[in-house]
């Protein structure tokens, strides 16, 4: 997903946005009529289950009394064989719902004579048939039931193989004669019922196509049920054994024990999901059940989904096809500035960028990219110019440097043939070209002129005014002139022309080989330090001049010592003392003179490397801010001859 | 008419020689002593899978029932062989009539009494005082011997083959039969844990009930039949535990071929509690065996109540026909 492009993921997330809230409005929908179907489902089918079972319990509650008054007319009054049977027959005859009728004796108890005596009257073909029933009768459900338990009782529904040859339920009151105070049972009057006009009834019960009743009796068999193979055969708890099916055991329980209720039940024709509802049937303990098939009840709610689900698909597609074009019309402008954007990232600024119409966000973001193309255009054009002028300014300053550097001795040692001093010096601009400045030549055989000098600034301005100086001092330091004199010439010609009012530092002496006596003088230069074998690092005692080229009538005075033999000078400019490492601290003087004294017994190309070194080691990689430049000159007369 | 009554004598004359001469096999008819329930289902299971046929028999069964009695059957000659209550073998040949048994194949007594708790039966000594439903006398021997050896005085009520006067509490115990008015109460809406059961064999009256029955005439006569039927018999017993559904299958059949209600869990739970009943010693036991104790005790209760005077000698009684 997060790879994915814009108008992807834009898609995706309104689409399940959609979806999510289609698909709850279509649930509620339906969760909703389905609640309200089923409630209206329970109403009509208790509606209906206690009409049913109303008229049932009408016509066993109008049968039951036709036994009880017989009964209770045998215990009220005396009665003779004839009279009997013309009573049973009446009462087959007048009651349409009666389908057989008998009053039967306990053995002997109607006469000495007969074990058994029961007159049966029942209907065939509209015909009054008569019969002694053919069978001991005394274990008969309808005999003992009633007997043992001492009050009238509906049978289980039964198939009478011998006298009524149907499929009967019946109706049993018992009746007794009290003799001396003690009340003896004498026998049962019966009325038996068809179950063919209760099957009728419970067979016409039709719910939607496959709805039906059933009815249970007292002990679970199906008394009626469109199955035939259930009636009177199975009973609800050996469907639910074969089935393997535990709630419906418990629901038959239930219904057995006079439960009512509406429960989901499983069609056994159809095996369709059904809500059965069921009542008892009071007067006999039965019970009736009515099962209405769930998906057809629910056919106008699916109907009316599948309605809704298709229009909501409908909707899906067309707000689907409007987001695709949508998120397209915006991302392909887009598409084609990322396209543009990579060919301008690999350097091709020369792309024509696409043309957006709109002036939408994307229009300004067109806009803002193709100015910043002709703006990186332009920017590129004057750096490339920029920089091939820089180029050749610095070509011209590294041919400055060469120049600069040309003009310094840089062959050490200078004089391979003397033995009676040595010198070395060395300079480190710290660009390219510096203002520093030394300088070393024999004025006559005997005399060396030495000099060091720092222009102020840096750079070529700097480096042209160090040639000036350098090209002066060599041509005004000539024979028998004091160094004060030079100076002072020198100065007066630099003060002449001197309209960038620059100004040099410098340090000039001359050093009688011979003698060792060195004549000097320092225009406002750092004092060189006088290194001796017995004694610390010291300067020279200042001559009191000022710098070059800043007053054309300045004064400058010279000094002289004497240089014993061993005796070194050590010549710096301010680049030396004023080096800075990283936190910007000074490599100071005192840090120079305890070096000096540590180094004064090397050689003076030592001394003078490993200063560099100290200074170098002590601004760690920090930029050289200023030139450095270093010279040392050691005397050593005769003594290196001798 | 009587044209019609001498052509029936003419084919049921002639039928027996004609048949048993054309394969080499013997006639024999068997009845058992009820319906073709799963209690026969091994006698049905070796007709339908050829099982008399391979012992060289040609059988016909005649379906039992109320209207089929096996002893006047057998005393008629109208059938071969019959099955019988061990009880009723004895009693039998103890009146005169000379059948022998030539394989006990139920073991077990299934006879029991069943009682509702919630009636507060659950113990014997509960049942002191209650009304109890019998079946006829030969049913009764076990239950008068199990209430004399608990000192219990119970009203005797008939009890017909309903359920109904103990299920409406007519009576506080009812008989039945473990395999099948104890499954008959479960499946009118009895859970097992409402009832309290007694099973007789149980209590030191263990009569084992079904039997294979022949004449002793026929068994002198043709002593290698019996042995045949014994053997298939078993072998079809066998079968029919080994494949319970095929079995019932021809149980379903054989019931609704004589328009008889019957419900396929019922029979399967009669046919388990009939493996139940003939393996009680396990499967590998020899099938067929009736035990000298197992004799003594049914008669001596026969005797006790009056139903036999003398006990016929076991060797006169019984002939064993199967296989160690």
């Amino acid at each position: 997903m997060k790879n994915r492009g814009i108008a992807f993921k834009l898609t995706v997330l309104m689409m399940s946005s959609i979806t999510l809230i289609l698909a709850s409005v279509w649930l509620y929908n339906y969760s909703f009529s389905r609640r309200i179907i089923i409630a209206n489902v329970e109403k009509n089918a208790r509606n209906l289950a206690l009409a049913t079972v109303n008229r049932i319990d009408s016509v066993l509650l109008t049968v039951q009394k036709v036994p009880s008054n017989m009964a209770h007319f045998l215990e009220s009054f005396s009665y003779e064989g004839g009279d009997l049977l013309k009573l049973i027959r009446s009462m087959v005859e007048n009651n349409p719902e009666i389908y057989g009728a008998t009053i039967a004796f306990e053995p002997y108890a109607y006469s000495p004579n007969s074990q058994a005596f029961a007159p049966y009257f029942h209907k065939r073909d509209d015909k009054l048939e008569f019969t002694y029933i053919p069978y001991e009768y005394f274990t008969w459900d309808w005999y003992q039931i009633p007997k043992e338990l001492d009050r009238a009782i509906w049978t289980e529904p039964y198939y009478d193989e011998g006298a009524g040859r149907i499929v009967m339920t019946t109706f049993s009151v018992p009746f007794y004669r009290v003799t001396m105070g003690e009340r003896v049972f004498m026998g049962v009057v019966t009325a038996d019922v068809s179950l063919s006009w209760l099957q009728d009834i419970v067979s016409s019960i039709k719910v939607t196509q496959t709805g039906y009743g059933f009815l249970l009796s007292k002990n679970g068999t199906f008394i009626t049920h469109p199955d035939p193979d259930l009636m009177m055969n199975e009973t609800i708890f050996t469907v639910a054994e074969a089935r393997g099916d535990h709630d419906m055991r418990n629901l038959g329980r239930e219904m057995i024990h006079g439960g009512a209720g509406f429960t989901p039940f499983r069609s056994l024709l159809t095996e369709k999901g059904c809500w059965m509802v069921y009542l008892p049937v009071s007067s006999s303990g039965w019970s009736l059940g009515v099962l209405f098939p769930q998906d057809e009840l629910m056919e106008d709610i699916f109907q009316l989904n599948r309605i809704v689900l298709f229009l909501s698909l409908a909707g899906f597609m067309l707000i689907l096809v409007v987001i695709v074009l949508i998120s397209r019309s915006i991302t392909r402008p887009l598409r084609a500035l990322s396209n543009a954007t990579e060919h301008v990232a690999k350097g091709n600024l020369g792309i024509v960028l696409p043309s957006v119409k709109t002036k939408d966000e994307v229009g300004r973001l067109a806009d803002s990219f193709q100015k910043m193309v002709s703006s990186l255009r332009q920017y590129i054009k004057d750096l490339t110019e920029t920089t091939a002028a820089k180029e050749r300014i610095e070509s011209e300053l590294k041919i400055a440097h060469d120049i600069q550097m040309g003009i310094l001795h840089k062959t050490f040692p200078p004089f391979p043939d003397r033995s009676d001093f040595d010198i070395y010096a060395t300079l480190e601009p710290a660009r390219e070209v510096g203002g520093d400045l030394y300088d070393f030549f024999f004025m006559d055989p005997d005399h060396l002129c030495f000099t060091i000098g720092d222009v102020s600034g840096k750079g070529m301005p700097a480096a042209l005014f160090m040639a000036v100086t350098k090209t002066l001092l060599k041509t005004k330091a000539v024979r028998s002139l004091t160094p004060d004199m030079v100076l002072t010439q020198v100065n007066r010609d630099l003060c002449l022309d001197n309209p960038s009012s620059m100004f040099v530092t410098l340090f000039l002496g001359i050093l009688d080989v011979r003698t060792g006596e060195v004549e000097y003088c320092n225009g406002g230069h750092n004092p060189p330090y006088l290194l001796r074998w017995e004694a610390d690092a010291k300067p020279l005692e200042s001559t009191g001049g000022v710098a070059l080229g800043v007053l054309e009538s300045a004064v400058y005075h010279s000094n002289k010592m004497i240089l014993r033999e061993g005796d070194s000078l050590f010549l710096y400019t301010d680049g030396v003392t004023e080096a800075m490492n990283s936190e910007e601290a000074f490599f100071t003087e005192k840090r120079l003179v305890v070096e000096l004294g540590f180094l004064k017994g090397e050689g003076i190309r030592d001394i003078v490397c490993k200063v560099k070194e100290k200074i170098r080691s002590f601004s760690e990689g920090a930029p050289q801010a200023d030139d450095i430049t270093i010279m040392a000159l050691r005397y050593f007369g005769y003594m290196r001859n001798s | 008419m009587r044209k019609i009554v001498c052509f029936i004598v003419l084919i049921l004359v002639c039928a027996p020689c004609g048949a048993s001469g054309q394969l080499g096999l013997k006639k024999a008819t068997f009845v058992p002593q009820w319906v073709p329930q799963a209690q026969f289902a091994g006698y049905y299971v070796a007709q339908e899978r050829g099982f008399y046929k391979k012992e060289g028999i040609e059988l016909t069964i005649i379906a039992g029932g109320p209207n089929s009695p096996p002893l006047d059957l057998l005393k008629e000659g109208k059938a071969d062989l019959a099955t019988l209550w061990l009880a009723t073998g004895i009693q039998a040949r103890a009146q005169g009539m000379n059948l022998v048994n030539i394989a006990q194949i139920i073991q077990k007594s299934a006879l029991m009494l069943v009682a509702k708790k919630a009636n507060g039966i659950t113990s014997v000594q509960d049942l002191d005082g209650r009304k109890v439903g019998l079946w006829g006398p030969i049913f009764q021997i076990q239950p008068r011997a199990f209430f004399r050896m608990y000192h219990l005085n119970v009203k005797v009520v008939p009890q017909s083959y309903s359920v109904d006067l103990f299920l409406r509490n007519g009576v506080d115990a009812a008989s039945a039969m473990w395999y099948n008015e104890y499954h008959r109460i479960l499946n009118f809406g009895m859970n097992p844990e409402e009832l309290t059961t007694f099973f007789f064999h149980e209590h030191g009256l263990n009569f084992p009930e079904d039997g294979i029955y022949v004449m002793e005439k026929t068994l002198q006569r043709d002593p290698e039949l019996c042995r045949a039927f014994v053997k298939a018999s078993t072998e079809g017993w066998r079968y029919a535990f080994a494949h319970p559904e095929e079995s019932l299958d021809v149980v379903m059949r054989n019931l609704r071929k004589e328009y008889i209600p019957a419900t396929r869990v019922h029979q399967k739970w009669m046919l388990a509690r009939m493996k139940d009943l003939i393996l009680s010693e396990g499967f590998s036991a020899p099938m067929g065996r009736l035990a000298h104790e197992d004799y003594d005790r049914v008669a001596r209760g026969l005797q006790s109540n009056g139903l036999i005077e003398g006990i016929p000698p076991f060797h006169e009684f019984y002939n064993k026909c199967h296989e160690e």
